[in-house]
């Protein structure tokens, strides 16, 4: 079974601080970190792997920082990372970011099932898992929290949609995106991250594949991004306090007050 | 058939036959913009055993063409299958903007129809307009767990895709007198990939299936301490008619399933009103509902940073607010229905 993860580093959310002029997020390399919904791609092939053997192999594209990442996943205990930087992949779209993963992968793997988190938390698309499956021509299941059989061709999975949990069968090779309820992921361990440490992460850049150069990077973008706006969130509502039991029937009927306002009650 | 082209599209949700009100509400969104733009608006339905007398609601909300594609291998969702009608469709007709449900199914749908095409798309969008001048669509949406709102441009690339999170905007008042043509689409064998087989659905329990379109969720938190103690925020839930929602710290500490979940790992969500017990407020959290109309929040912290954001705040213990709220609403529900009777 050869298993395939791109992840992404992302700014690390509960550090994530905007620049007060112009709004753009100050990207602080050392508060970076793996994008947390992808540690549930790694444990699920984490656990193929236990279970079926084979290799799993961690594809990234961003700057050189993102090697930190890389190590950490191979401490995890996943077998073989590379990472894709170069400045002319630099401000890609999500199309672009699809195409320049998907090529890397088509050249240079072999795979059965790739495997990605639901979205990443900074973009928020969760559009390159698909955006992957389209470009290698392999079906795709999405939001999947379980695998319920694999019989060495087909995969049951169990996706969890707006309806309730959509159980289907897909062949591999295919894409999978996965939702944090599918496994809790493992720490990594110290054999591990001393193995992760030795290791040489090699950096492919623009002409380590042939590539559509005018599909890289920004230029390879459909999206532009015209603005960015700072909403003002902070709300500042009336607070009722209960400090003695006066008090708590006086909140309870606010509180229906305010749901009776808005015709909800 | 006479083909219009520079359409604004909507790619209409089903389930067992009915629309889903996400349908009407990017007809809302199209509508506004097909007449900025001076086109028309119609609605794409893939899918099986979908009357004419729903099809006809989508006029009635704004549509002025529906291009229907049905057969029984479309009933449940493959993407590989609806991609290839849906890009069929785009490269048969060259609408000039796709719009799709920011939902399971279109944040599936459209990034792999987008590749095919060879277009843009901006996820989750809770905004749309038309750039004066360029006729352009600026698709905002909010980025980083809502610390930012973003506008995107597709400049050089038709058609515009653009996916809308679910209550973004209200529907029309359908207008049953509104015509409009229904066309018929014949699917040809070569459409239907079969790589990908449904085989059933395993459905939530009923307090999680409304997550998504429940005008009120009661939301439970660590401040529950318990799991036991989260069955007080079920019946609150149930007195108001609620969806259940939770914090990520009571979904870890198996308090209630992850389908609950709300915030940056589990789901966004815009009800009327959310309601958050015994939650302080973690900016993982807030990135799921900001983008409520209007937040409660019930705790025994007053720092708690979910005030900052709360429109009506009450600083007290959970254990005592909610039982008293929960017996005000049995009295005042006693006494209608005494009237009732009366």
């Amino acid at each position: 079974m050869q298993i395939v993860i791109p992840i992404k580093q992302v700014p690390d959310t509960s550090k994530v601080k905007l620049d007060p002029e112009s709004g753009t997020i100050i990207r602080n390399p050392a508060d970076a970190v793996m994008n947390p919904l992808d540690l549930y791609a790694l444990e699920t092939a984490l656990r193929f792997k236990e279970t079926y053997g084979g290799k799993i192999t961690i594809v990234s594209m961003g700057p050189s920082s993102a090697l930190r990442m890389l190590k950490e996943a191979l401490a995890m205990g996943c077998d073989e990372a590379f990472l894709l930087s170069d400045k002319a992949f630099a401000g890609a779209d999500t199309w672009a970011t699809s195409y320049t993963l998907s090529t890397a992968i088509r050249q240079s793997l072999s795979y059965d099932l790739i495997l990605t988190g639901e979205r990443a938390t900074d973009g928020d698309t969760g559009q390159v898992g698909p955006g992957i499956a389209a470009w290698l021509d392999i079906p795709i299941a999405t939001y999947v929290a379980r695998i319920v059989s694999f019989d060495g061709k087909r995969l049951e999975v169990a996706r969890l949609i707006e309806e309730g949990y959509q159980r289907v069968s897909i062949p591999l090779p295919c894409v999978l995106t996965v939702v944090k309820e599918i496994a809790i992921p493992r720490l990594p361990t110290l054999k591990g991250i001393l193995r992760a440490r030795a290791s040489e992460i090699p950096i492919r850049t623009k002409e380590s594949f042939s590539f559509r150069p005018e599909y890289l990077g920004l230029k390879g973008s459909p999206t532009r991004v015209v603005k960015i706006d700072t909403p003002q969130i902070t709300r500042h509502g009336k607070t009722v306090w209960v400090k003695n039991p006066e008090d708590l029937s006086k909140a309870a009927v606010e509180f229906l007050n305010f749901l009776q306002q808005r015709n909800l009650y | 058939m006479k083909i219009n082209v520079n359409q604004v599209w909507t790619v209409a949700e089903h389930w067992e036959g009915n629309l889903k009100p996400i349908s009407f509400e990017l007809l809302h969104w199209g509508r506004t913009l097909a007449d900025k733009l001076q086109t028309s608006l119609a609605s794409i339905v893939i899918g099986n055993a979908i009357n004419n007398e729903e099809l006809q609601k989508l006029i009635a909300y704004g549509a002025d063409e529906v291009y229907s594609v049905q057969d029984p291998r479309l009933s449940f969702f493959v993407c590989e299958t609806y991609a290839r009608i849906l890009t069929s469709l785009i490269q048969s007709f060259q609408p000039v903007v796709v719009l799709g449900g920011a939902t399971t199914l279109g944040r599936t749908l459209l990034p792999y129809v987008a590749v095919k095409v060879h277009t843009g798309l901006t996820a989750d969008c809770t905004g749309l307009d038309i750039e004066e001048g360029t006729g352009n669509l600026l698709q905002i949406r909010p980025a980083i767990g809502g610390n930012i709102m973003a506008t995107i441009k597709t400049p050089f690339h038709r058609p515009q895709m653009a996916t809308v999170r679910p209550h973004s905007i209200k529907p029309l008042c359908p207008d049953p007198f509104r015509t409009g043509w229904i066309h018929r689409i014949p699917i040809q064998d070569q459409m239907i990939d079969s790589r990908v087989d449904v085989l059933g659905l395993d459905p939530l329990d009923s307090g999680r299936s409304t997550l998504d379109s429940a005008e009120i969720v009661v939301s439970g938190g660590k401040g529950l301490r318990r799991g036991d103690a989260f069955s007080l925020i079920q019946s609150l839930a149930q007195d108001l008619g609620a969806a259940v929602g939770a914090s990520r710290e009571a979904v870890d500490r198996g308090w209630i399933s992850y389908p609950h979940q709300v915030g940056l790992s589990g789901k966004a969500i815009s009800p009327k009103v959310y309601i958050a017990v015994g939650i302080s407020g973690a900016i993982q959290h807030l990135a799921g509902i900001k983008s409520s109309e209007a937040i409660v929040a019930i705790n025994s912290d007053p720092s708690a940073p979910i005030f900052q954001v709360a429109d009506f705040g009450i600083v007290g213990d959970l254990f005592q607010v909610i039982p008293e709220i929960r017996k005000h609403i049995h009295e005042q529900k006693k006494k209608k229905g005494m009237e009732c009777h009366e």
